[in-house]
């Protein structure tokens, strides 16, 4: 089936009807062109927002207290909700919701770091080991802070690379002691984020340092926590009402009071976000499906007037030794041909846009530096993608051509030969 | 060779059925050279159909060089036509976009042979039916005499037991029609069972047997001394 002869047979057949060989495969590569280029979009677009979603673990949740709003148990309004050290255990032991935990200490806003005689005024985030993972913190040099820093209330701090910047300009500020507040903090490690700059600006400090140099008692303001990866928003939900549930027990406020306790479950957002490029993405292939499908019927409809064409031509090969499977195989073949060839030049044609469009997103970004709002990311097709549409292509040729190439063996000599053309 | 014994067709098309073969009896030997001739509707094209394997029949007996043609199916029939019959059409029916030899090599495409060889032994058909010149020309290039003796030697090259040409000379003039009648004598010298169906009486008085279809069974058959007085009149006339 695949000797040479079958080839020059299909050949000879294309190069007599070059015009229309092209017009057939333009539907097919424009069909597939479009899908490329609307899956390429439409992957961008996800890309774009899964990045937002990249600076910190997806199943995070972030909680924070106030003042109750609503009456609640006999107690008025206007009472003042304290997380405690005390619900850190609660949360890390009993809660079954949570996995990790991180509590924070704000530390006063005009607080200095000072290093020589550079200083400056920068956030410090107060947290346990933990939050590295969940706030996908990256450190460029030297360590994060660890359990023992935490056990042996260390006087430690990882600064951001801004921080870095401002008071030890080129000099290497691991091992050197940056002074807090007033307090010398030895540094232990650099962090770095390539697209969100703010995060430069902040330094982590162990929150049983923070809280027992900076005098906070057993107070918490606020816990970065993430909970067990679930599917459906109901159920992010869910684990969000039982952990204000819990907290609204040991503080005595109404669950459904959000002034008393805020709180932000990522895992809702980032589900429903999903949800809805899961939709777009479906709505692409069967967009780009129907395209391909018009372009599909169009190259059975021509195959089929070919076969007509070329009835009496197929009558003379069957009177002379053609078998119905011969037959076959060179309609079946010539479309799988026209609509693979045409059907690869539009995929290449629709991936290198996408392609072009990517290397002049990503010098932009280059020229104007990272940026928090690109919404737009590598909206490039994958290679299974291309695998995969490469054989709907040829699967969707071998179907354009089936009618015709039955129709084809269905041929009898006898009306072949006397239809006079 | 050909053995047909009692052969009954009908066509039906809806309610109509049209019975064109009535019980029909026919004998050919092998090597001899026969015209089947006949008005229209007399039978003789469905006949050619059966003899070529192309259609198959409702009732009696055909055997084709011993073997009964019966119930084959499309890739069956199409093998045996490869292998027995060599097809000559009116209106030759060449491959329009393949060349004389493309042409010719044609139905050893279907043996399997690989292209370089059938290339070549098409070429030898060719030479023998003084066309070898003619080998890369395409079809529309050729004379309606150049374009039969191609057909015929595509008919040939795949080396059939019996040569069936349906008015072969139906598209030429009379001086290539009696070339082409003497290239289909030589094959029939070589021992090749010719059978030609015509109209033209002078092209059947140059075969060595006329049969007559008359109303789908066998007329007349004209052979011998009935020959000549025929092949006289045809003269005459």
């Amino acid at each position: 089936m695949f000797d040479v002869d079958i080839w020059q047979e299909i050949f000879s057949t294309i190069k007599k009807n070059k015009l229309r060989t092209f017009l057939t495969g333009f539907s097919v590569a424009w069909g597939i062109f479009m899908l490329m280029v609307l899956l390429g979009s439409g992957n961008g677009l996800s890309n774009g927002v899964k990045e937002q979603f990249a600076e910190n673990a997806v199943n995070v949740m972030w909680m924070w207290t106030g003042e109750t709003s609503i009456p609640f148990n006999g107690l008025k309004e206007g009472r003042p909700v304290k997380f405690n050290n005390q619900d850190y255990d609660f949360l890390t032991t009993k809660s079954k919701e949570v996995e990790k935990v991180s509590s924070r200490y704000y530390l006063p806003n005009d607080i200095l770091y000072a290093y020589g005689k550079e200083y400056g005024s920068f956030e410090t985030s107060t947290c346990y080991p933990t939050l590295q993972e969940m706030e996908m913190i990256k450190i460029n040099s030297g360590r994060f802070i660890n359990e023992l820093d935490m056990k042996e209330f260390r006087k430690v701090v990882v600064i951001g690379d801004e921080i870095r910047k401002a008071l030890f300009k080129d000099e290497d500020p691991i091992g050197k002691y940056v002074r807090i507040g007033g307090v010398p903090f030895y540094v232990i490690g650099v962090s770095k984020d390539k697209k969100n700059s703010d995060k430069n600006r902040q330094a982590y400090m162990p929150f049983s340092t923070a809280q027992r140099i900076f005098s906070g008692g057993d107070r918490v303001h606020t816990f970065t926590v993430t909970s067990k990866i679930v599917q459906t928003t109901e159920e992010a939900e869910a684990i969000t009402d039982k952990i204000r549930a819990d907290m609204s027990k040991r503080h005595t406020f109404d669950p459904k009071d959000t002034r008393a306790m805020g709180s932000f479950n990522m895992l809702t957002q980032y589900i429903r976000t999903m949800k809805i490029f899961q939709a777009i993405n479906l709505f692409v292939w069967i967009i780009g499906i129907g395209t391909l499908i018009a372009g599909i019927v169009g190259v059975s409809n021509i195959m089929l007037i070919l076969v007509k064409e070329r009835t009496r031509e197929i009558g003379i090969r069957k009177a002379i030794g053609a078998t119905p499977f011969s037959v076959i195989s060179l309609v079946l073949m010539e479309s799988v041909l026209i609509t693979t060839v045409a059907g690869y030049i539009g995929l290449v044609m629709g991936v290198g846009l996408m392609e072009l469009i990517n290397m002049g997103l990503e010098s932009a970004t280059a020229a104007s530096g990272p940026s928090n709002n690109s919404f737009f990311l590598n909206p490039t097709v994958d290679f299974k993608t291309a695998v995969s549409a490469t054989l709907i292509l040829i699967l969707s040729g071998a179907l354009a051509g089936y009618l015709p190439a039955r129709k084809a063996a269905n041929v009898t000599p006898i009306e072949a030969l006397r239809d006079e053309n | 060779m050909i053995s047909i014994e009692n052969l009954h067709k009908s066509y039906v098309t809806g309610n109509n059925s049209l019975h064109v073969l009535k019980g029909l009896n026919l004998e050919i030997g092998e090597g001899e050279f026969v015209s089947i001739m006949g008005s229209s509707g007399s039978g003789k094209s469905t006949l050619l159909n059966i003899l070529g394997v192309l259609d198959d029949y409702d009732k009696g007996n055909y055997y084709l060089s011993g073997k009964r043609i019966w119930g084959l199916n499309e890739t069956q029939a199409a093998i045996t036509r490869n292998a027995m019959i060599g097809f000559i059409f009116q209106s030759f029916n060449l491959i329009s976009f393949k060349n004389a030899m493309e042409n010719v090599a044609l139905p050893l495409y279907y043996q399997k042979v690989n292209r370089k060889k059938r290339n070549l032994i098409a070429m030898e058909y060719l030479d023998r039916l003084g066309l070898k010149d003619w080998a890369h020309h395409l079809p529309s290039e050729m004379s309606g005499g150049q374009k039969q003796r191609v057909a015929i030697a595509r008919a040939l090259i795949s080396n059939p037991k019996i040569i069936l040409a349906d008015e072969p000379t139906g598209a030429l003039d009379s001086q290539t029609s009696l070339e082409v009648m003497d290239i289909l004598k030589e094959v029939n010298d070589q021992g090749i069972t010719v059978i030609i169906v015509t109209h033209e009486h002078d092209i059947a008085a140059l075969t060595k047997k006329i049969i007559r279809l008359k109303d789908g069974v066998i007329g007349e058959v004209i052979t011998n001394g009935d020959l000549q007085m025929y092949r006289d009149r045809v003269k005459q006339e």
